[in-house]
């Protein structure tokens, strides 16, 4: 075991310096391949963070919703409904919320106003995400007049900004009253937005949702796990659109990388050359090019996955921001909860480190096992 | 001992640029001799001490090297027996290019794994006998023609091999270096080393220290010529 260490030892020496005499070649490779590590570690972070938010955003939210149609389209729905849902066995708690959108010319954005449960607020009061408050130069204190469905400008005082933990989504929240929530809109006081129900056992859900298709046949019922699945696809397809742009360098890379380590050149031959004829087997050769594949790599990998963690989560994927990133119309101050996936780290380095080890060894194989007398010539 | 039995070596076979370089060799070679491979360029010469140094294999006719048959054995054994047995001085040198003179020597024995310090203690050692100790940290490229012949016989002897095989090493030496390389050589010799060398120099196959010519010619023995 010693001496195989040592000889590998001495190999890893031998390959490390056949690196060092040929910085350009080397470096420019070392460049290349770390920037590609990049940007796909950059995409795959970046999105598995954002799927990890979404998923901790949605924890706490309602297992059930409860929507109704009119010809195909989401309708306000009659708070009778409650009543007639009636004792669903599973179901621990029903609600009809208020929620709707407001369009802010001033700003050019949609505000999501809501009426929460978890907390009081006053009449004549608001509660706002913090995307609102630096978009509007709001405080807490301050007034913010907005045009009401009968054109009539109404006056919130801010009386808190949200938690900016959960910025992703609150960033654009206006949260009010359900009396000024009512007058603002013109809103029947008859009807709810939809009707969310708590069920304790998850694998009840469905059959719930079964029951109140049955029951209830112009409503529809959205489970937690769909909201779940949609965003899971939304980010998905995302991460799949910036992967298929950034196939294009991949491709080059791996151009580049055939060009470079499969093109021995001259010199690197004759090298392969007068180590066999001076005692080293076809696989020693092949080992120490495996190891000076492996270093190249590896430091490639480490680099270009190191620069994506600081890139991802110290300053929040600056350049995917604009494909990857929100679903909140006010552009979120979104920092990325650090996360790293194992699975996904040996994805990506079964796609890199792999095929490039794999395109340097079969061209130097060949070079390898020719007979070492062509130094003699 | 060394012997060859009807060796016979053909380059490119079976395709239009055909080459027999050696034409069905025998003899016999005795250890701890000075044996010089004379003739002119094409002759064999190079293609034999090859052959002989396990580098490459005949075509067809049998090696054997103390009774052991080396032209037939797997690719792995004969890089083991050209490793140990056999120390290589090539006519360009061949020293690696970017590697210090120290490094260069130590390359041969880097399969075997031995202890770094020893290794190293012995590099050091064969250029301290060989004059080029103050040369031991420069690289390969900035040594003299001399230096960089010394430096390939200090390589050939790192693993402390019994047989030399040199091909035309005063190819790229002015005669006053050919002459101090034909001494160098026949210390190795009393030293009991088994010196094949090739050769169309008669600086080589005239020296006082060679104690055997073979005369090649198209790919055939010339002459046998005992010194």
């Amino acid at each position: 075991m010693n001496h195989f260490l040592r000889r590998q030892r001495y190999l890893l020496d031998y390959s490390l310096s056949s690196l060092a005499r040929r910085p350009g070649k080397h470096l420019s490779l070392l460049l290349v391949y770390s920037l590609i590590v990049f940007l796909l570690a950059s995409v795959m972070l970046f999105t598995q963070s954002l799927r990890r938010e979404a998923a901790l955003v949605l924890a706490d939210s309602p297992e059930l919703i409860l929507q109704r149609l009119v010809a195909g389209r989401h309708d306000l729905i009659p708070s009778n409904y409650l009543e007639r849902i009636g004792r669903v066995r599973g179901v621990s708690g029903k609600y009809g919320r208020l929620w709707g959108y407001f369009y802010d010319p001033a700003v050019r954005a949609n505000y999501t106003l809501m009426v929460p449960r978890d907390r009081e607020i006053g009449l004549g009061e608001i509660q706002i995400g913090a995307g609102l408050a630096s978009t509007r130069g709001l405080g807490v204190g301050d007034y913010l007049s907005l045009r009401s469905a009968h054109g009539e400008p109404f006056s919130f005082q801010v009386t808190a900004v949200l938690d900016p933990q959960s910025e992703l989504v609150s960033s654009d929240l206006l949260l009010l009253d359900g009396a000024d929530f009512r007058r603002f809109f013109a809103y029947p006081q008859d009807r709810f937005t939809d009707i969310v129900l708590r069920v304790r056992n998850p694998r009840e859900v469905r059959k719930i949702a079964e029951k109140l298709t049955l029951a209830l046949p112009d409503t529809r019922p959205i489970l937690r796990e769909e909201i779940l699945r949609t965003y899971d696809a939304v980010f998905g397809w995302r991460q799949g659109m910036v992967f298929v742009l950034l196939m294009g360098a991949v491709l080059a890379f791996v151009i580049l990388a055939w060009d470079r380590a499969s093109g021995l050149s001259g010199e690197e031959r004759r090298e392969i050359g007068i180590l066999k004829a001076v005692g080293w087997e076809t696989g020693d050769v092949l080992r120490m090019k495996f190891w000076e594949g492996a270093a190249l790599s590896l430091s490639a990998f480490l680099v270009g996955y190191l620069l994506a963690y600081v890139h991802v989560f110290q300053y929040s994927a600056a350049l995917f921001e604009p494909v990857l990133k929100g679903w909140a119309v006010l552009y979120p101050a979104f920092r990325p909860i650090p996360f790293v996936d194992g699975l996904q780290v040996a994805t990506l380095f079964f796609f890199t480190v792999f095929p490039y080890t794999v395109t340097t060894i079969v061209p130097i194989w060949r070079a390898a096992v020719t007979d070492p007398d062509t130094v003699m010539r | 001992m060394i012997r060859l039995d009807d060796v016979r070596k053909v380059y490119n076979q079976g395709r239009h640029n055909q080459v027999w370089a050696v034409r069905g060799i025998s003899l016999e070679l005795k250890p701890d001799l000075l044996t010089v491979f004379k003739g002119p360029s094409g002759s064999g010469k190079t293609s034999l001490l090859a052959m002989i140094g396990c580098l490459s294999r005949p075509t067809s006719g049998r090696i054997s090297l103390d009774g052991e048959l080396l032209s037939n054995l797997p690719e792995r054994f004969m890089t083991q027996i050209r490793r140990d047995t056999f120390g290589f001085i090539f006519q360009r040198f061949n020293l690696i290019r970017g590697l210090s003179v120290l490094e260069n020597l130590m390359l041969p024995a880097y399969p075997e794994a031995p202890d770094h310090s020893a290794l190293r203690e012995k590099a050091m050692g064969l250029l301290r006998q060989f004059r080029l100790e103050n040369r031991a940290h420069n690289k390969a490229e900035w040594l003299s023609g001399g230096e960089a012949q010394r430096t390939a016989i200090c390589r050939a002897l790192i693993n402390d091999p019994r047989i030399l095989i040199a091909d035309e090493p005063t190819a790229n030496l002015d005669s006053r270096l050919s002459r101090e390389l034909i001494a160098l050589i026949g210390e190795l010799t009393d030293m009991g080393k088994t010196v094949l060398v090739s050769s169309h120099d008669p600086i080589v196959f005239d020296a006082a220290r060679v104690s055997k010519v073979i005369e090649l010619s198209d790919g055939r023995l010339a002459e046998n010529r005992p010194c």
